[in-house]
């Protein structure tokens, strides 16, 4: 029981350590906007996305369909893992400028 | 202007309930007020400090530091939670039978202090970091038209304070009988509801895995956007579209706490031991 516990335990943290490169996607944050403002990913499979903000101002990154939510200080990048998500779409926005800083995610 | 106190409302509005609830808690604890007010400056001196270094500590640990970071608060604030409320159970007959009257151990209050101290600082410092950070952004981008954008920031504080002064107005109205099992069961699901937060910012940082996302979705019915689903977000970890992972983190501290309490209590009955907990 426990080694089987200890096994489903390693497996599961064996397959979370592991990203490929062709898993990562980049969001682009500029005068207040994405770019994209649709990025499609695949669907079950986890996802590295690196937000670059080329803004001054700080910007946090929020989405409530996909539970994240961080901090991108002004002139830096920022890594979020997303995932595996289920085919659909994930809109998301920059809550600091949400008139303006919005996207989606399209998992397919 | 509007759109700015709502951002900054729903900022502050977590600490303030937090604040609200352990304020009560401690309603008899000798020089509450000035711990109290400790905690919030020291959480606002750093919330400052963080809100200056938010990019140097994203950079730590390649990129995920600030989710580490966030999760280490959450977790330290968990641990102390845990610790009041296990102190509350084996000293709480005393203080419901008759708060004026109990023993020196319990009106010294010193560890209730610390405890209050630092989980006022932690939620003033998290939520006050990403405040700053926010009305920053605003007074940096704007110029001179930033004016009544920084009065909405103002405005939105103001609400959060009020909410959480309600809160606790509204629990000192419980009887004494019940007040320390109130206050006993809301900062047990305070615990566990900043439980599951830390254990979606280790998701975020790929520490952990997810499990199920989401495990459910009720956003159709109660998003957290909306201001009930932001305070039962604050109050007992409501999440909309929760990963697995964190009902796991939730339940088990839910779990253990809950049953340190009831162990407590039944040891420490009925006459209060001074000193099993310090």
């Amino acid at each position: 029981m426990l080694r089987s516990l200890l096994l489903a335990a390693l497996l599961l943290l064996g397959s979370t350590s592991v990203i490929a490169a062709d898993d990562e996607f980049r969001l682009v944050i500029e005068n207040h906007r994405f770019t994209p403002e649709e990025l499609t990913v695949p669907a079950g499979k986890k996802i590295k996305l690196v937000v670059e903000n080329r803004d001054a101002t700080p910007e946090e990154f929020e989405s409530h369909s996909l539970n994240r939510e961080k901090v991108i200080a002004g002139k830096s990048t920022a890594t979020i893992f997303i995932g595996p998500l289920k085919a659909g779409k994930y809109p998301f926005v920059g809550e600091y400028n949400e008139a303006t800083a919005k996207g989606v995610i399209v998992a397919r | 202007m509007f759109a700015t106190a709502v951002i900054v409302f729903r900022e502050v509005l977590e600490a303030a309930l937090i604040i609200g609830i352990l304020a009560a808690a401690t309603r008899d604890v000798p020089e509450r007020n000035r711990w109290l007010a400790a905690g919030i400056g020291a959480g606002l001196l750093g919330a400052g400090i963080v809100a200056l270094g938010t990019g140097r500590i994203a950079e730590l640990a390649s990129g995920v530091g600030q989710e580490l970071f966030n999760a280490a608060v959450l977790g330290i604030a968990v641990i102390m939670l845990a610790w009041h409320n296990l102190w509350m159970s084996s000293h709480g007959a005393a203080l419901a039978a008759d708060a004026r009257k109990v023993g020196t151990a319990v009106r010294d209050g010193r560890r209730a202090r610390s405890v209050l101290l630092v989980v006022v600082a932690l939620a003033v410092l998290r939520e006050g970091s990403e405040t700053v950070l926010f009305l920053y952004g605003i007074a940096a981008a704007e110029g001179g038209g930033s004016l009544p954008m920084l009065a909405g920031g103002l405005a939105g504080i103001a609400g959060g304070v009020a909410v959480g002064w309600l809160l606790y107005a509204g629990l000192l109205r419980i009887p004494l009988r019940w007040f320390f099992t109130a206050t006993g069961i809301l900062v047990l699901f305070l615990a566990a509801g900043m439980a599951s937060q830390a254990a979606r910012f280790l998701i975020q940082a790929d520490v952990l895995p997810s499990l199920a996302t989401p495990l459910w979705d009720t956003s159709a019915w109660l998003p957290q956007t909306s201001v009930v689903g932001a305070v039962l977000h604050s109050l007992v970890g409501y999440e909309a579209q929760p990963s697995g992972m964190q009902i796991v983190f939730y339940v088990l501290v839910l779990g253990a706490i809950a049953m340190g309490m009831k162990w407590v209590n039944k040891n420490g009955a009925p006459s209060p031991r001074k000193g099993a907990l310090s």
